[in-house]
């Protein structure tokens, strides 16, 4: 029967029909949805890692015994995966394993647009990349076959309109695979000098085979085109912009395997053509290839190395027609995201901006602290940047900054890479106070579970990681904890953690609004016969506060009664709710 | 046939990821190809979001492009003037009239544009501007606003209302499903 499924679950789906029984990763825009998928089927035991090297090691441990494997992660978790990623390139694998990338051309939800093809180059792994769900699960399926028979992990990259797009798939049973025996191999999986020095070899040689097995395989194929003035290589997404436009106007070689590439099939292509274009997003990774191997082609010179394509961009490039639409001059007011109301971040926020205070973010929803009215965040760089860059920053002042510097960083960053940070604070000693936003979900992603929040990808209860002890543990001596909804508690506090001249760390503690068990007080009375508009009440930026007729007004289908904006106004407009003004 | 194109647009809460799924649904289930694309993580917390549904006989891109969209459904009125480029000449767009105030307004740095149904009526565009969040609400919820404009979108098509209260039943929880034929009737017949 066909269905409409999502990329990301298409992958999941394949992954179960492919015998597919253990999934470790780390949560990630666009990745995510994979692992989630994945842990509806029964068959596959599926849990989320606290980062992505740790997925990859505990996937890779997995195909060790003898169980089809996998792990999913966004483009720059593989940065984090990337150290046992190329030493798992050399030991191969036991049963089949599979790395899951989905990058972010076009940075919807992402701090860069690094382009995952040059880690399959740079660690040798093979990479498929399927251009909608019908392909991802086919592309499961033989990546695993690839993966056991070539005794390499195989990369399957995603990007966000693959991910998150739903197109027509058919379902197909699954194939139980029996568990394989895991044999002890010292010459295989003991990767010290003597043994990866014999190993090295074996990974230029499996190369050398997959590309003969790339010029055959079913997924790089030609299309006939009725002109051969111009042949055009695609892949991904790119091959449906190029088929929008031109239809069977010229012949498409579409690749499905984009490492390694082949090497006779784009060059007969290629001479059945007059001129080739390579039509590829972010960085030139098929055209380099083309003319690495005596293949003239153009591709980057004409489509640039920014962002996402779509057919217009496509059709401009190609010199076909281009449809247009008619805009309004009127200038349209941006609608950048916000934090929620009742998001628990707005009200430290708030008090780290009142309080004039350099602050080194990090990654989450609370990065939207750094938008206006808060405008509060200094840097935002990777998972974890926070916690060590606030050291480097007041080591490097010597003492110039300390009690003017704060770090925020979320739960479940924390758990994946800022403990390390704190470790460092502690072990070299830096006057630095770090905030850990403890909402007891991971935020953006769209709610999963993590190390501190008490229950387990599945959404059984889990081992709960205590962040006061953890952080005692590690040698911080002062650990405080405050409610975010409470302004003149967090004011206080953070003046105090500041002012000790010894390391600290605030938690902020309040779970995220949008959690189905959190309890709201329902939206805020107000009296606006007393309001001056003074305004006070909007420097908070809560979508659900703004000005009618130079009063204030609430929006009751959003507002939770947090309370926050009471606690700015000065002349009881508001209906006191919680905590002293 | 011809890819047809519709668009959802709206602010990030305001049920468009239901809309899509319903409309994949129903064109699926008339034999057509259907790509749905929609943008999740940052973007959906209050932001800007849209999404695409596209279905004929062979659909390959997912997304929608400037001037290529046959209907826009706009959830909120400055979204349907941000996206109205992206309509066919000959194109209509179907919007609730409600506004919510984007952040940049919120701290005054700039004003919600006045006499937006106006002005792009004065584009020469087919517009269909009306309060569905008031019919939403006399269903029974303000969060029906996607089904009122469902029913609405329904007067651009030929599927029954048997086709249509189909996709619903799959779409909404059995709980919710009196109050969302309700709302559907309701935009349809307004």
């Amino acid at each position: 029967m066909k269905k409409l499924m999502l990329g990301n679950e298409a992958v999941a789906r394949g992954l179960y029909e492919a015998g597919c029984s253990f999934v470790s990763s780390y949560p990630g825009t666009p990745s995510t949805e994979i692992t989630e998928y994945a842990a509806k089927y029964e068959e596959i035991y599926a849990e989320w890692a606290p980062n992505e090297k740790v997925a990859l090691e505990t996937a890779f441990g997995a195909s060790l015994a003898g169980k089809r494997s996998f792990c999913g992660m966004k483009h720059v978790g593989v940065n984090v995966a990337a150290d046992p990623l190329f030493t798992v390139a050399y030991t191969g694998v036991n049963a089949g394993l599979i790395i899951g990338v989905a990058d972010d051309p076009g940075m919807h939800s992402s701090q860069n647009e690094q382009d995952s093809r040059h880690y399959a180059i740079a660690s040798k792994i093979p990479m498929l990349e399927p251009s909608d769900s019908a392909e991802s699960i086919a592309f499961v399926r033989e990546a695993f076959e690839i993966s056991e028979k070539f005794d390499t992990p195989v990369f399957l990259k995603m990007c966000t309109r693959v991910a998150h797009s739903q197109s027509v798939i058919e379902e197909s049973d699954r194939v139980e695979i029996a568990q394989k025996e895991y044999v002890k191999d010292g010459a295989k999986y003991i990767m010290m000098p003597g043994n990866a020095k014999k190993r090295h070899p074996f990974v230029e040689e499996r190369t050398n085979a997959l590309i003969e097995y790339a010029e055959t395989a079913f997924f790089n194929r030609v299309e006939e085109g009725k002109e051969n003035t111009v042949g055009i290589i695609t892949s991904s997404t790119s091959y449906h912009y190029v088929k929008e436009v031109c239809g069977d106007k010229y012949p498409v070689l579409k690749l499905g395997m984009i490492n390694p590439l082949p090497v006779n099939k784009i060059k007969d292509f290629a001479k059945s053509v007059e001129k080739v274009i390579v039509v590829e997003e972010l960085d030139g990774i098929i055209e380099s290839h083309c003319k690495n191997i005596g293949v003239d082609v153009s591709g980057k010179e004409l489509f640039g190395l920014l962002g996402e394509f779509s057919q217009n961009i496509v059709a401009q490039k190609l010199g076909e027609t281009v449809p247009s639409g008619k805009a309004l001059a009127e200038n349209i007011p941006m609608r950048p995201p916000v934090m929620c109301a009742g998001c628990p971040h707005r009200g430290l926020f708030y008090t780290l901006k009142k309080n004039k205070l350099t602050v080194l973010g990090d990654i989450g929803c609370y990065t939207l602290g750094a938008v206006a009215p808060l405008n509060a965040i200094d840097t935002t760089i990777c998972m974890g940047a926070s916690v060590s860059s606030l050291h480097g920053f007041n080591k490097a002042n010597q003492g110039k900054t300390d009690g003017k510097t704060v770090a925020v960083i979320g739960d479940s960053t924390f758990m994946h890479s800022g403990v390390t940070g704190l470790i460092n604070i502690a072990y070299n000693d830096s006057n630095s106070t770090v905030i850990i936003l403890d909402n007891s979900i991971t935020g953006m992603t769209g709610h999963q579970q993590n190390p501190t929040t008490g229950y387990n990808l599945k959404g059984d209860p889990a081992s709960k990681i205590n962040l006061e002890a953890l952080c005692h543990s590690v040698g911080i001596n002062s650990v405080r904890v405050v409610d975010p909804y409470n302004l003149s508690e967090c004011d206080t506090v953070i003046k105090e953690e500041l002012g000790k001249n010894e390391p600290s760390v605030i938690i902020s503690r309040r779970p995220c609004a949008l959690l189905k068990y959190v309890k709201h007080a329902g939206p805020i009375k107000t009296n606006t016969d007393k309001c001056v508009g003074c305004k006070m009440c909007m420097q908070i930026g809560c979508p659900a506060v703004s000005m009618e007729n130079g009063k204030v007004k609430i929006d009751t289908t959003l507002c939770t009664g947090c309370g926050v904006c009471s606690q700015m106004c000065k002349f009881d407009v508001f209906e006191s709710v919680k905590g002293d003004k | 046939m011809e890819t047809r194109n519709i668009m959802i647009v709206g602010v990030g809460g305001q049920g468009t990821l239901l809309a899509s799924k319903l409309l994949g649904k129903l064109l699926l289930g008339k034999g057509y190809d259907v790509k749905v694309s929609e943008v999740h993580g940052m973007s959906q917390r209050g932001g800007s979001v849209v999404t695409y549904v596209r279905y004929g006989d062979k659909v390959y891109s997912p997304v929608i492009d400037k001037g290529e969209a046959d209907v826009i459904i706009s959830f909120e009125m400055l979204e349907a003037a941000r996206w109205v480029e992206y309509l066919k000449p000959d194109g209509v767009i179907i919007t609730n009239t409600q506004q919510v105030n984007p952040m940049p307004v919120i701290i005054g740095a700039c004003d919600y544009p006045e006499n937006l149904v106006d002005k792009i009526k004065d584009l020469g565009v087919k517009l269909d501007a009306f309060d569905a969040l008031s019919l939403a609400e006399q269903a029974g919820s303000s969060k029906a606003v996607n089904i009122v404009l469902m029913g609405r979108l329904s007067k651009f098509f030929d599927f029954t209302d048997e086709e249509w209260l189909l996709a619903i039943e799959q779409s909404v929880p059995q709980k919710f499903l009196e109050l969302n034929k309700k709302a559907f009737a309701l935009g349809r017949e307004f």
